[in-house]
């Protein structure tokens, strides 16, 4: 603020919604303390079960409108895992289904304006992109044992070319929760930043409309990103763990 | 007070100063990516992981259950109504056969009756038309036997019309007249011309 008085001209900060504060004072973040990602992770647990939990409590027959969405949810989510990963990949269900409603849920939040968005940190998203890594890796070696292995080795390849692409395999193989990670956060703070930017320049009078007419714009395309990066995720999933349960190609 | 006044801003001063500094290392922090100021990151990854525990065990727990549950539900009482409109359906369909087999069976007794009804009436029919016959047959003999005899009784009127006639012509020529010449004539000549 005083900075603004002293200099005159506009102060745009787009990354300072990203930073991560204690909710009741002091400076230092410790791993207990709450934080604004307690408070917006709060958030998304609560509306996670106004959605699946109250939503559904009529048990009706004839859904009413809040269990719709949440049959609509688990039709969504259960369909993705039979029709990508098979019916043997339907024991994960309830886990990709976590997965799936935390990542729309935080992203649909993180578009609430002052609000925080807990998936555009790239600590969040490696935890899950690693937690699905992990998770794929040792469903791969104890469902198949070491013909898990055969992932990398490409059987309809030539015999000389394979050891080349084993190499190429085995690293995009680790790659992956990498790529799975960043994806989502970078898609999120991507669109949180501009957003930010141009409602930097909405102070400026001659450029506010303009301005005012583009956050519209990147809000739209942001909802749609929100969800798409969520569906991205899950599906990767599902392809990841298809990849385990049935791994010669 | 003046003094007081002093110490009092020399204060605000330093507090100034130190928000200054603060703000200075925030702007640092802020110029780079929050995202990678990885002092949050444990802050982060706990409450990470806190949440997504909640998230599955409410939906592990209570909500997927509930809602499989629900769909199943549904797929079932939607499979029963439509077996039960499958068998409706049959129902519906017998119905119909019963009723075209009865349309049939009336219809080929109404055509009985009416087959029944038109020979009992041919036959009536047919007997009035015979007693008609026989009593126009019996009136035309009747009439017949009339005829002959008028025309018999008109020939001997003629006959004798004829005698007399040819009696008074024979006399009036002068000549004597034999009644029996006559008639013989007149009979042969009635013979002849008829």
């Amino acid at each position: 603020m005083a900075d603004e008085a002293h200099g005159g001209g506009i102060q745009i900060h787009p990354m300072d919604q990203f930073v991560v504060k204690p909710l009741f004072g002091g400076d230092t973040v410790h791993w207990y303390t709450p934080t604004n990602v307690t408070l917006w992770m709060a958030l998304t647990v609560l509306v996670v079960v106004l959605l699946l939990v109250v939503g559904s409590r009529g048990r009706a027959i004839i859904p009413s409108r809040g269990q719709s969405i949440a049959e609509l949810a688990y039709g969504f989510v259960y369909k993705m895992v039979e029709d990508v990963a098979g019916k043997d990949a339907l024991k994960f269900f309830p886990y990709i289904m976590t997965l799936f409603m935390f990542i729309v849920t935080a992203n649909m939040l993180g578009l609430l304006p002052m609000s925080f968005t807990t998936t555009s940190h790239v600590a969040v998203t490696a935890v899950l992109a690693l937690a699905v890594f992990i998770t794929v890796t040792v469903v791969g070696f104890v469902k198949n044992g070491t013909k898990f292995l055969e992932l990398f080795w490409v059987k309809s390849a030539p015999l000389p070319l394979r050891p080349v692409l084993a190499i190429i395999e085995l690293i995009s193989y680790f790659v992956r929760p990498v790529s799975h990670s960043i994806r989502l956060a970078g898609n999120l703070m991507a669109g949180h930043a501009v957003i930010k930017v141009f409602a930097g320049f909405a102070a400026i009078l001659a450029v506010a409309p303009f301005s005012i007419l583009a956050i519209t714009a990147m809000y739209g395309l942001e909802l749609l990103v929100a969800f798409v990066q969520a569906y991205v995720f899950t599906i990767l999933t599902c392809v990841y763990l298809k990849d385990a349960l049935h791994p010669s190609h | 007070m003046a003094g007081e006044s002093e110490a009092t801003t020399a204060m605000e001063h330093a507090t100034d100063a130190a928000h200054g500094a603060a703000d200075a290392a925030h702007a640092a922090e802020g110029a780079g990516m929050p995202q990678l100021d990885f002092s949050t990151f444990p802050n982060q990854i706990f409450w990470l992981i806190v949440t997504i525990l909640a998230i599955y065990y409410v939906l592990s727990k209570v909500a997927l259950p509930r809602i499989a549950s629900v769909l199943a539900e549904r797929r079932g009482t939607i499979t029963n109504d439509i077996a039960a409109a499958e068998e409706l359906k049959l129902k519906a369909v017998e119905a119909e056969k019963a009723y075209q087999k009865a349309l049939a069976e009336a219809r080929t007794e109404a055509q009985k009756i009416a087959a029944d009804a038109r020979a009992a009436i041919k036959e009536e029919l047919d007997v009035a038309t015979d007693k008609a016959d026989a009593e126009i047959a019996a009136k035309t003999a009747e009439s017949q036997a009339r005829i002959a005899e008028i025309r018999d009784s008109a020939m001997s009127a003629v006959e004798a019309v004829a005698k007399e006639t040819a009696g008074e012509i024979v006399s009036a020529l002068g000549r004597p007249v034999d009644a029996a010449a006559v008639a013989a004539s007149v009979d042969a000549r009635l013979k002849g011309g008829a």
